[in-house]
């Protein structure tokens, strides 16, 4: 893990692989926590407070 | 004062006083509730407490290194694992921290009177980086070398390097264990309290009216 | 002011409540954080790239060593010519009138040539004769007799070679520098400057900035630095050492000397490469006070009701009733 990282180069943007990674995973990370169903405790319960 | 008066109801007691405040702005009920509105149903609601959990973590471990001394970790492969503790959940804790920052916004958080509950959250964030900031500086390797090298023109353009100086282990180490973390601390602390005071924010209302 | 209790029975008014176990919830979060973090730490562990000492300079680039210190002498480098906090040889950074760097003063005296090569020597001198004969000759000649061996002795390094970690010179008049020299990069090579510029004549200390300061006035802590992708114009800012994730919250800090006018010489409305940490700090310390004012500033604050991850969140508040 010492060794020299790979880098991502695309225009003026020069990223690390480990930073990409971490920002495409807190991306995926966010859509998924979107669309992912919450389990509900008292889901169906009609009953106003 | 009227002797029958139960000590607790007695009005002139500054003490009877601070908890009738209390009970009015953060009864029981609201700091620790057992129910929530049926719309904090969604897992972004969740970045927030793992936020915390990844702080607790990080000063868990950072009290570990503390106590041990800065050169331990370098030296004992325990004191490795340590430091990889700590460095692995500030990763998380700003992973997840942001993951809520986008949650946050995204549900303009900020409406029904809740606009300084987000601007303490963004200070926490500033706080923080400067927090990882002066703990990169504390690690007595070469990376903190570069950085406090480097690190100093920005400070000493800004005239704060003539306070805040990066090249002085000692100032950066103390500020590291234990001014900024006390500060991040009561300001997370603060930020929750409100949160609870005043309840999860109600969806955008959907017929677009703006209510701040 | 309305108790905040009250505020939030009015609130939830009407409201459905569903049961929720908010203890047992962060419970879950620390233990899952816990397991992640604690199984990340075990297999990849975490960076610690052994810091650079003035010894391993002086051993693996004496010439630049050698330059660096004349350089010192000459008042030509980075920190002889800094300004404050360190000294009053330069202005620093300014953008017009707003110039910090010079509100506060010297705070932090360092005079480079007396703090990096004179005061070393005068301590390695006790018993060296000829070393203390030539710090002699240094300090009782002019000025200009000064520049003109400085002059003279780094135009002639340009060419230097190495010999059995000697720096070798062609002949010239460089009047006591090349045993001055020689004695530095000796007492360097050997561990003994780090020493000396750590400790400064006391005994406890835990302030670093001499040695770097020195270190940073040559170029082999930043090659060093290159390798990592460490340097300013690399994104370095974001960068970790080895193959380790950085400060990936530093993004748009990093991104601004990257683009111009941080990066060209003529810049725009007086901000260019000379004052980017200036001119950086203070878009940054904006750009930051905007975030945490969005609750006032129109269309910031709108963009939320206009994009709709809202309703992908909120999906089961605005789906139709069912029953009623």
């Amino acid at each position: 893990m010492d060794s020299p990282t790979t880098y991502f180069h695309w225009g003026f943007i020069l990223i690390s692989v480990p930073n990409l990674l971490v920002i495409a995973g807190m991306i995926v990370l966010f859509a998924i926590a979107l669309v992912v169903p919450f389990p509900h405790g008292g889901e169906g319960k009609n009953g106003r407070r | 004062m009227d002797a029958a008066e139960p000590i607790s109801e007695q009005p002139t007691s500054w003490t009877v006083r601070t908890r009738r405040a209390i009970d009015r702005h953060l009864p029981m009920d609201h700091l620790l509730p057992v129910r929530q509105p049926y719309y904090v149903g969604s897992w972004v609601y969740v970045f927030g407490v793992i936020t915390i959990a990844a702080l607790v973590w990080v000063v868990a471990s950072g009290v570990v290194l503390a106590f041990m001394g800065p050169q331990w970790w370098h030296d004992s492969s325990v004191g490795r694992f340590f430091n990889s503790l700590h460095f692995w959940s500030v990763q998380l804790f700003f992973i997840f921290m942001v993951l809520h920052l986008w949650g946050q916004y995204f549900m303009a958080g900020w409406r029904h009177g809740r606009a300084a509950t987000w601007a303490i959250g963004v200070v926490i964030f500033g706080i923080s980086i400067l927090t990882a900031f002066t703990g990169y500086l504390s690690q007595q390797n070469f990376d903190s070398q570069f950085i406090a090298v480097n690190a100093k023109d920005a400070m000493n353009g800004a005239g704060i390097g003539a306070f805040f100086n990066v090249l002085n282990f000692g100032q950066m180490y103390g500020l590291h264990i234990m001014l900024l973390p006390i500060g991040v601390t009561i300001l997370v602390v603060l930020h929750i309290v409100m949160v609870r005071a005043r309840g999860v924010v109600k969806p955008i209302d959907p017929e677009g009216g703006a209510r701040s | 002011m309305k108790p905040m209790g009250a505020t939030q029975e009015e609130y939830y008014r009407g409201v459905r409540m569903v049961p929720y176990d908010l203890v047992k919830e962060l419970v879950l979060a620390l233990a899952g954080v816990g397991i992640l973090a604690l199984a990340v730490s075990a297999i990849l562990s975490s960076p610690d790239v052994a810091p650079i000492t003035i010894a391993a300079w002086a051993q693996s680039d004496p010439v630049d060593f050698v330059t660096t210190a004349t350089n010192e002498l000459a008042g030509s480098t980075t920190s002889a010519g800094y300004g404050n906090p360190y000294n009053t040889n330069g202005s620093g950074q300014a953008w017009g009138p707003i110039a910090p760097q010079t509100w506060f003063g010297t705070r932090i005296p360092i005079d480079s040539a007396t703090t990096f090569v004179i005061q070393p020597l005068q301590r390695g001198a006790s018993s060296n004769t000829d070393l203390g004969a030539s710090l002699d000759t240094w300090q009782k000649a002019g000025a200009d007799q000064q520049g003109r061996w400085t002059d003279a002795y780094t135009k002639a390094l340009a060419d230097a070679s190495v010999k059995d970690g000697k720096v070798m010179v062609a002949d010239g008049d460089y009047g006591p520098l090349p045993v001055m020299m020689s004695n530095l990069l000796g007492i360097a090579q050997t561990g003994g400057l780090d020493g000396l510029l750590m400790v400064n004549g006391r005994f406890y200390q835990t302030d670093y900035t001499p040695a770097l300061l020195f270190m940073g006035d040559g170029s082999y802590l930043s090659g060093q630095a290159e390798q990592w992708n460490l340097l300013g114009d690399q994104w370095g800012m974001m960068n970790e050492t080895g193959r380790y994730p950085g400060q990936t919250w530093l993004w748009l800090y990093t991104m601004w000397y990257q683009v111009p006018p941080f990066t060209s010489d003529t810049g725009f409305i007086g901000l260019n490469s000379s004052n980017a940490d200036l001119g950086i700090i203070i878009l940054m310390t904006l750009l930051t006070a905007a975030l945490a004012l969005v609750p006032l500033i129109p269309i910031l604050r709108d963009i939320p009701h206009w994009v709709p991850i809202h309703r992908l969140i909120w999906r089961g508040y605005y789906a139709p009733k069912a029953r009623d």
